[in-house]
Order: structure tokens, then sequence, then C-alpha cells
């Protein structure tokens, strides 16, 4: 957790379900530090793919400001990692392919030497090319790869929360794309019949998949309207690469459980933000940059904490 | 020790499954258990009853119920997840691989209604695929006992290992031979009869099949060595070992297809160890239909006379 010197109050973001304004613990200088950690950690997304000419820049630079709002600000959690997640919030990554920017905030934070990044999706190493604990990397509780299970294991974790009268959160990001997965609409609809109200599913809803935008390959249709008929708490971030709608979002998110209804955040991104070439395409979904575009983009992003 | 093994009534497998998860809900407080709409048919409700806040009904959604046992199990919780055989694995095996075994959660797949003995459903339901799928995962135990006592014992056993395990049972009433309250041990292939002509390795309800048979072969002045292949893996290769060394030729026996179960089990540790000439009495290639149980193990080749045809047949192949 950042340091809190005084209370800053704040605008929430925009959404059609906010109910009170609040106070949230944080403050200006410490919001600029997050963004200086987000620059870094977006070049750690273009220097692990771009080294391993392999991965998934795209999305992972879109999640930059969630994943670190979580690891940085939001979540109560312990680099000391425990398996079991006793005691604090856990975090699941359903979309396992954005790996980059988890395995980038995880180091940064103390899980693992920030050295390590340069290992990814090469051999022997613990930085897979799609998350898993089987060669121990701390941090990591479940693979995930293949789409659409993640939402399922968190609830699974929440359920047991509850059972242990833990009162920490759970939360879980899935891709947009990853809807298409029937595996997904059988969690929502469990979660809201079984009151699963200590989790916060977040969608990166960038409008993007490999083949293509989601309009174009499997549209998705109103996804609020969708999440709220099955009976969630149906939240938007509309500004999923600001820094301050995303403290909101989530913030308001926080609120909204232990009410009897699971939480979803419906966080509106741009795949590829922060390097302009890369930015609002499906194009980077599973493409590195070469020599050349490393470069340009390295160009774009400044070095905040020093590279790995 | 042939004569000894006699039945003491019939019950189902999946009465004992039932039997067993109340007895380890008793022991350990840590097991839950999930269903997805068959709790009747699972055989759950005394679980359920004694600890409904540790149950949860999942509905008709095999796959969200894997992914929940394995964030349970992520938590640290020992989760029972129960279904038909058939929804327990192909239906999830994505899920099975990826939340379950590659991240090696302690979740305890148990399934009911396997093979062709789950009758007159018919071949959608009637598995014969299972041991083959689970057995291929990295990490997965696999135990199919052989009758109500064995089920019930081996639902406590797989409670107290740590790991993904596939406990496989059935529908029918089916003959209870092996003691009551046994200790179920994990990967030890079960002796029922020694034997000097031919070694039998059976799992399930084909391990009584197997006991009729070598009592009529004994008639005929073959000795029979029997073997319950409980854990189908890790298979107890000692055993098998051990057994062969001494005579020398091998049936298998197990409701399933014959590709993928016991018997490549069998075959694949003798092709490297100890060749010697194996039948295998187990479904060929086929799906099964709608009957009743023992016209369709009649039917698909897994009668008792044809375990005590493959033991003749093996006989004469044996040098």
């Amino acid at each position: 957790m950042l340091e809190l010197p005084f209370f800053f109050t704040f605008v929430p973001s925009k959404t059609k379900t906010l109910r009170h304004s609040h106070i949230f613990r944080i403050t200006m200088a410490d919001i600029q530090q997050l963004r200086r950690i987000a620059t870094q950690v977006r070049r750690d997304i273009i220097r692990q793919t771009s080294m391993a000419a392999s991965g998934h820049p795209g999305g992972s630079l879109g999640c930059t400001e969630l994943f670190t709002a979580l690891y940085f600000e939001v979540l109560k959690h312990d680099p000391k990692f425990s398996k079991t997640g006793a005691g604090e919030d856990m975090f699941f990554l359903s979309n396992g392919h954005i790996s980059p920017v988890w395995y980038s905030v995880l180091a940064r934070s103390g899980y693992f030497p920030i050295s390590e990044l340069a290992t990814f999706r090469k051999l022997n190493s613990r930085l897979q090319g799609h998350p898993a604990t089987h060669e121990g990397l701390p941090g990591i509780r479940v693979a995930s790869g293949s789409l659409g299970q993640g939402l399922s294991v968190s609830i699974g974790a929440a359920l047991a929360k509850k059972l242990d009268n833990d009162p920490n959160l759970v939360y879980t990001l899935t891709g947009d794309g990853e809807l298409q997965e029937g595996q997904v609409w059988e969690a929502l609809m469990f979660a809201a019949h079984h009151k699963v109200d200590n989790l916060i599913a977040i969608v990166d809803w960038n409008g993007q998949q490999i083949d293509g935008p989601t309009a174009k390959v499997m549209s998705l249709g109103d996804l609020p309207a969708k999440w709220a008929a099955f009976g969630w708490e149906a939240l938007q971030i509309e500004h999923g690469n600001d820094m301050q709608a995303v403290l909101n979002g989530l913030a308001e998110a926080k609120m909204h459980t232990g009410k009897g209804k699971p939480v979803v955040v419906l966080m509106k991104t741009e795949m590829g933000f922060g390097v302009d070439f890369m930015a609002g395409t499906h194009v980077w979904h599973g493409k590195t940059t070469n020599a050349e575009q490393t470069e340009r983009a390295l160009g774009q992003l400044e070095e905040t904490l020093g590279d790995f | 020790m042939l004569d000894q093994l006699i039945s003491t009534g019939k019950k189902s497998t999946r009465d004992g499954f039932g039997a067993g998860l109340f007895e380890i809900g008793k022991q350990n407080r840590e097991v839950v258990a999930l269903c997805a709409d068959l709790i009747g048919s699972l055989k759950m409700e005394a679980f359920i009853e004694a600890f409904p806040e540790r149950f949860f009904q999942i509905g008709i959604a095999e796959a969200n119920m894997m992914g929940i046992a394995a964030g349970l199990a992520t938590a640290g919780k020992i989760p029972y997840t129960g279904t038909f055989a058939n929804f327990s694995t192909g239906r999830v095996y994505d899920q099975l691989r990826q939340s379950i075994a590659y991240s090696h959660k302690n979740v305890k797949v148990c399934a009911s209604h396997a093979g062709l003995t789950l009758g007159e459903d018919g071949a959608t339901h009637q598995i014969l695929e299972d041991i083959g799928m689970t057995r291929m995962l990295p990490g997965f135990t696999v135990v199919v006992p052989c009758d109500y006592n064995q089920t019930k014992a081996a639902t406590i056993a797989i409670g107290e290992h740590y790991g993904p395990v596939y406990l496989r049972f059935g529908r029918p009433d089916w003959p209870v031979f092996t003691a009551e309250n046994q200790k179920f041990e994990i990967g030890k292939a079960q002796l029922l009869a020694t034997g000097s002509d031919v070694s039998i390795f059976a799992t399930g309800h084909m391990v009584w099949q197997a006991i009729e048979a070598a009592k009529a072969l004994a008639l005929e002045g073959v000795s029979c060595e029997i073997y319950n292949i409980h854990t189908i893996k890790p298979l107890d290769e000692a055993a098998v070992l051990d057994s062969v060394s001494k005579t020398r030729c091998v049936v298998t026996a197990e409701e399933h297809q014959r590709n993928g179960g016991l018997g490549d089990s069998i075959a694949q540790l003798l092709a490297r160890r100890l060749p010697a000439p194996m039948e295998f009495v187990a479904v060929n290639d086929s799906f099964g239909e709608s009957g009743k149980p023992l016209e369709l193990l009649d039917k698909y080749g897994l009668s008792v006379n044809d375990v005590a045809a493959a033991a003749r047949t093996v006989l004469t192949r044996k040098k």
C-alpha cells in the first residue's frame, strides 16, 4: 500500500448504479506514483514479449492501470504469498494470455525477483506463456489460458472465504471475448443464485479479440444489461486506462459487496493503450514488436523504476 | 481362498459412496460436496442433511462445478464433486486438465453410473472412456472400487490423500464380498485369490465377474490368481509383476473400452518388464445401448463366461 498522508475526496466515475459519493484514502501524489509504476509496467510488457518474440502485448497494455491499481493500492495482499489466500484478498486472472502485465506487477510488488521477467516464455522458466502453478511461481493460484474457467474458480475461492468467515474479497478478471465461452454464463447464474457477494468480477471490455473486433467476430450485445439480467450488480468504468477512474470504479465496486449480489465491473479499455501505433486495434493481441517497433514503443514510455 | 469369496448381499457402489461421503464429512470439516443436479443418484442426501452449509448445489453446469471445486481447493477445502461419470470426465475434460490436474488441486471427482451397467439409459450415458481420459492426466489418481464396502472405504481414503482423484463407481446393486469397514490403501492391489495357472487383473464390477469365472475354472482344474486392481493409477506394478512372474499369462477385465483402460496399463508394464500372453475382457471399440446390466455385459463380451473363455484362450498361448 502507498503512504496515506491525508484524505482525498474525489468525484466518482459515471455509472448508472452509483448510489452515494464516498471518501477514498488516496492522494494526488499517490496517483502520480501509480501512473509512474504503470509506465514501467508497460515497458516490462513490451520488453518481455519482444525478448520472447512471443506473447500477448495488446491486452496486457490495456489492463495496465487495473493491475497497477490492484497490486499497488486496492488488494490486501502479501508478497510472501500463501496459496490459500486466508486473511487477504485473492486475485484470479481468467484471460491468462495477458500474463506479461501480471508478471510485471507481481515482480514489482515483491513476489519474485524483477530480473526473472527476462525468462518469460523461455525454457526452464517459472514465467510460463500462460500463468501456471506448476513451476511454483509465487502469486499464481491456478493455471489459466484455456478461457472461461477463472470466474468459476473465483466463485469457489469466495465460497471458501464465506465458510471460513474471512471478510476479504476475491477479485477476478476476464476478457470480453472470453464471455463467448459458455462456462462463464454457468458461473454468472450460480453466483447470483448463491449470493456470492464477496466477489468482484472485472471484464476487460476492449471490444477486440484475436480475429478482430468482437462486434464482427461474435457480438456481445448489451453487456451491462446481460450481467444485470443474470442478477449481478453491474457497474462500469468508462475510462479503464485512466488511473483515477479505475480506482474510483474499484472503490465503488467494493462498496457494493456484502449486499447479497455478486458485483461486476465492466471496464472499457483500449487494447494496446500507451503505445500510439499499438492502441485501439486487435493486431497486437498476439503479435509482438520487432526490434525497431520495440524501440519506438519504449521511446513513448518513461523508464521510471529501472528496467529488468 | 476362492471359496471364501462369497456375496453377502447386493448393494450399489454409489450407495457406498454416499455412506463414505457422510463418514469423511464427519471426520474432516474441510470436506465440502458439490453436485450438478443428481443428489439422489449420487446418494449424497446423508451428507447434505448433516452438513448443509458444506454442500453446494451447482445445477446442470458441470464445467462450472469443476472450476468452483478448484477454487474451493485453492482456499484449502477438500471438494468432492458428484455427477455421472460421463459428465465428470468427457464433458469437463479441459476443466479437469487445466484448473485441477495442471494446477494440482485437491479435488475428488466422484463419478457414478459408469460403464454399461448403467443400463437402460443407453450409450449417451454409458461412458466407457473415462478411465483412459483420467489416467492420461498427469498427477491424477484413478480409483475404481469393486463393491459397496470398498467404495465406502475408498471414498474416505481419497479424502485423506492430497491431490486430484478420480473415483469411479456404478449404478446397479452388485454383490458385496469385501470386508466391512476395511482400510483402503490407494495404490495397493488387493490379492483376492492365489493361483498358479493364470493371473486375472480386474477392476470395478468386473472383479465379481472374475471371481465367478475363477470358481468355474477351478472345476476344470485351472488355478486362477485374482487381483482387484482398485487403483488404476498409480498401478501396483510390483503386485502385477510378482503375479505374472509366477503364472506367465494374463487376463484383464474391466467395464471400459479396451483402448485406454486397465488392460492397456498392464500391457504397457508387461511389454517393458515381463512380456506374457494376454487377453483383454473389455468393450472392443464400440458404444453400448439400452438394456439390463447383465444383458449388456453378456452382449458386449463382459460376462462371467467371457472372462472364463479369455482365461482358457490365454492358457493355450502360454509357453
